[in-house]
């Protein structure tokens, strides 16, 4: 039986859907992970890629955290934490924040970087200060790439979330782990599925926040990002 | 006026570039081609002999006996016991170790591509040979495995050493509630938090199977891990109760633990037992692994573990000193 | 560190494996994602589906698309390359396209002014000059695939990554720091030559202010868009 079919049937059984580990009960779980991760990495990240790119300042900085989170082993990272702290929360939570930071950071950055000169020297021509000039021009401007950030960033908790079910986490991942280690290929199946299908669907509400929020001509302009 | 030709202005850069290019492209093909014909999958040896190398340009054993493990210590430690006393022996051995899940390298062993892996013999019938068996106790496992494998495989002599899943209680709580077997916890158990690993809750053997054949419902049920730092240090600060733990974990020993008497078998026999390919093996390999289950105790188990887990020694620092122990290389 | 130097030898061959394993599908990428880039370019109509598709895969969890693959390749080498081949195409493609797209409207009428053919001015024009972008996009590719490598430890195939799962199995950190260090250099290492290879191969962009190199190093950063992944 294939992929697709073992995972399929496991889908569709009833019992998947009911009970402590059911999958309503792992997703849950899985998404309150994201949002508190992805959270605090927001209010990190964000503030501080506006405020470096509108005064055009740590730039090296910013690119050497970006390398330096994507070439982070996210297994590693959550296995030293989780040996180091004997299995306390910040085994998870330092590196589902931290690795959401670089993408948010690195975007907003370089989203407020790419503002035309032009527009914020004829808003300062108009009169307005450093502070309104980042959030009335820069900032919206800006917005389609630090939804791109938001985006990658989610897309990437999501992912890390996933494999913290090796140190024990809840969610989404527990189905792969669990099933990995009672040799259960159908539970391991099923549950890359659904991971499939959450990455998909976060894909899509980001896709669909670009279309709601960036006005069209915004849109078109940035069209591959 | 002389027109300028491309060709004539083509600095000698892009003809760099393009030799790069061709450079980059004829490496790409003989890597795919090298990736194509080595087969091997790049596992983890810890043997330094003919080790199943990552590298694709090295040719394949063939013929060569192929010693298999699954992810996780000890069988790995019990995979390079046999492979440093097979090659001893004489044998030419090539580790193939830490595959992924059972699902994988059972078909393997089935059709030859492995030779021999280190199995424990009730997990090897109720995951890939018949998973409706009841048998319990080690003759009846061995039984069932020898009236049930597929004609391509067979299982050698099993070991007394076994690792099992137990439930384990510190010396403290076993004096405090005068336990010694799994049914005395009947009186006790609703107050007690057990801990184990997350699929204990839904093995057959797990929660399931204490409710179904001692009884027990506990208060509640600690996801932790497999029999590892953050299950025992649950157990020695009281965070739990009673806990399931592998037999064959060292801080037992150390911490003096007490692992409860099963008598009505909840956890089926789970003898250290070699599983091999048929026509893989010879007069020679079979002796040679018959000794290595003869020599090995359940006691021995314990200290390589010890050794590995606590005083990280490697794999085959443990696995040459148990073999000259016992005077088997 | 003593640890490290007593088992050198099986470091040395998973590094090995790491890197062989990380490094393949980098390859492929490139291989494809040029002509499929191009294409991408001159059949206009053909860009927004492919976008889509490379979108789709960036987004999916290395470790399920392992798992997905374990049905068809059973646990070999494969079952992580080819996963990571689709991931380096998803950020290839997007960059070659970047890249040629960047080239400049004056540039490409003085190449046709000049007689260049259509192929003949994508290949020797457009794309020399779009690789700043291009191995902008190579960069997070081979970073990223060298970490992702281990993911792949939790199916057994990890490189590396074999002593994060064994150094938590036996309460072990000295492993584990160890691994991730290598791999964090070994990422490094590679980005580096990366930038070296880029200045080796556009000998045009040396000597440059640093106003102009920093305009070029924005395009290119726009180009790479700092992806995260795992």
């Amino acid at each position: 039986m294939s992929f697709f079919n073992i995972a399929w049937q496991w889908l569709i059984s009833a019992h998947q859907w009911h009970g402590a580990d059911g999958i309503p009960v792992r997703l849950g779980q899985h998404l309150v992970y994201t949002g508190i991760a992805l959270g605090i990495a927001i209010v990190i990240a964000l503030p501080a890629g506006l405020a470096m790119g509108h005064l055009r300042r740590g730039g090296f900085a910013v690119v050497t955290l970006a390398n330096f989170g994507r070439a982070l082993p996210t297994l590693g990272l959550l296995v030293l934490i989780f040996v180091l702290t004997a299995g306390s929360v910040a085994s998870w939570l330092v590196p589902l924040t931290f690795l959401a930071i670089p993408p948010i950071l690195v975007n907003t950055y370089e989203g407020v970087l790419g503002v035309d000169p032009e527009l914020t020297d004829a808003a300062r021509g108009m009169g307005m200060t450093g502070r309104q000039v980042l959030f009335k021009v820069e900032m919206p401007i800006a917005v389609p790439l630090i939804l791109l950030g938001l985006r990658i960033s989610a897309i990437q908790v999501v992912a890390t979330a996933t494999i913290a079910a090796y140190i024990g986490l809840g969610g989404l991942g527990r189905y792969i782990i669990d099933g990995l280690a009672s040799d259960q290929y159908n539970e391991v199946a099923g549950g890359a599925a659904v991971i499939v299908l959450l990455a998909l669907a976060v894909q899509g509400v980001f896709i669909l926040l670009r279309w709601l929020i960036v006005p069209v001509g915004l849109r078109r302009q940035t069209q591959n990002s | 006026m002389r027109t300028i030709s491309p060709r004539r202005t083509a600095s000698p850069a892009p003809r760099r570039r393009t030799a790069a290019v061709g450079v980059a492209a004829v490496a790409c093909l003989a890597v795919s081609v090298a990736a194509c014909s080595s087969s091997g999958s790049s596992t983890a040896s810890s043997s330094s002999s003919s080790s199943s190398s990552a590298n694709p340009l090295a040719p394949k054993a063939t013929g060569a006996v192929v010693v298999g493990s699954a992810n996780f210590p000890e069988d790995e430690l019990l995979a390079q016991i046999y492979v440093d006393a097979l090659q001893g022996k004489g044998v030419k051995v090539t580790p193939k170790f830490n595959i992924g899940a059972r699902e994988v390298y059972y078909p393997e062993i089935e059709k030859g591509a492995i030779t021999i892996i280190p199995e424990y013999n009730g997990a090897l019938l109720t995951t890939s040979v018949d998973p409706t068996s009841t048998a319990a106790s080690t003759e009846e496992v061995n039984a069932a495995l020898k009236a049930k494998l597929p004609s391509s495989l067979e299982i050698l002599n099993s070991s007394s050493a076994e690792d099992k899943d137990s439930i384990t209680v510190t010396q403290a709580t076993a004096a405090k509630y005068h336990l010694t077997t799994i049914s005395d916890l009947s009186p006790y158990a609703k107050d007690f938090v057990i801990g184990g690993p997350s699929e204990f809750q839904t093995r057959a053997d797990g929660l399931v199977g204490l409710k179904k054949i001692y009884g027990l419902t506990f208060k509640s049920f600690s996801p932790l891990d497999e029999s590892g730092p953050i299950t025992i240090s649950a157990l020695q600060s009281g965070k739990v109760q009673a806990a399931d733990l592998f037999t064959t974990t060292p801080q037992i020993v150390t911490d003096h633990f007490l692992s409860l008497a099963d008598p009505k078998n909840l956890f089926a026999a789970q003898n250290i037992t070699p599983l091999v390919y048929k026509a893989g093996v010879n007069s020679t390999i079979v002796s040679t692994l018959n000794a290595v289950s003869a020599a090995l105790t359940t006691e021995a188990l314990v200290q390589m573990n010890k050794a590995l887990t606590v005083d990280h020694a490697s794999y085959t620092q443990v696995a040459s000193g148990f073999l000259s122990q016992e005077g088997l290389n | 560190m003593s640890w490290a130097w007593a088992n050198r030898d099986q470091i040395a061959h998973l590094l090995v494996s790491h890197l062989y394993l990380a490094l393949v599908p980098v390859l492929f990428g490139i291989v494809v994602s040029i002509p499929v880039g191009i294409m991408c370019v001159r059949y206009r109509w053909t860009w927004p589906p492919i976008l889509s598709l490379t979108s789709i895969f960036y987004a999916l969890p290395s470790l399920a698309l392992y798992l997905v693959l374990i049905d068809y390749t059973g646990l070999t080498d494969w079952t992580v390359i080819i996963p990571l081949t689709l991931f380096s195409l998803s950020v290839l493609i997007p960059s070659v396209v970047d890249g040629l797209r960047s080239v400049p409207q004056p540039v490409r009428q003085a190449a046709t002014a000049m007689g260049f053919g259509s192929m003949r001015q994508t290949v020797r024009v457009e794309l020399p000059l779009a690789i700043p972008i291009i191995i902008a996009g190579l960069r997070v590719a081979t970073v990223s695939s060298i970490s992702l490598v281990s993911v792949g430890q939790l199916i057994g195939i990890g490189g590396l990554g074999y002593f994060f799962t064994d150094g938590e199995q036996r309460d072990f950190p000295t492993e584990i720091y160890v691994a991730l260090v290598l791999i964090v250099i070994l990422a490094f290492i590679a980005d580096g030559l990366l930038v070296l290879a880029r200045r080796w191969l556009t000998p045009w962009e040396r000597g440059r202010s640093a106003r102009d190199r920093r305009r070029v190093f924005s395009a290119a950063f726009h180009g790479s868009r700092a992806e995260g992944s795992v």
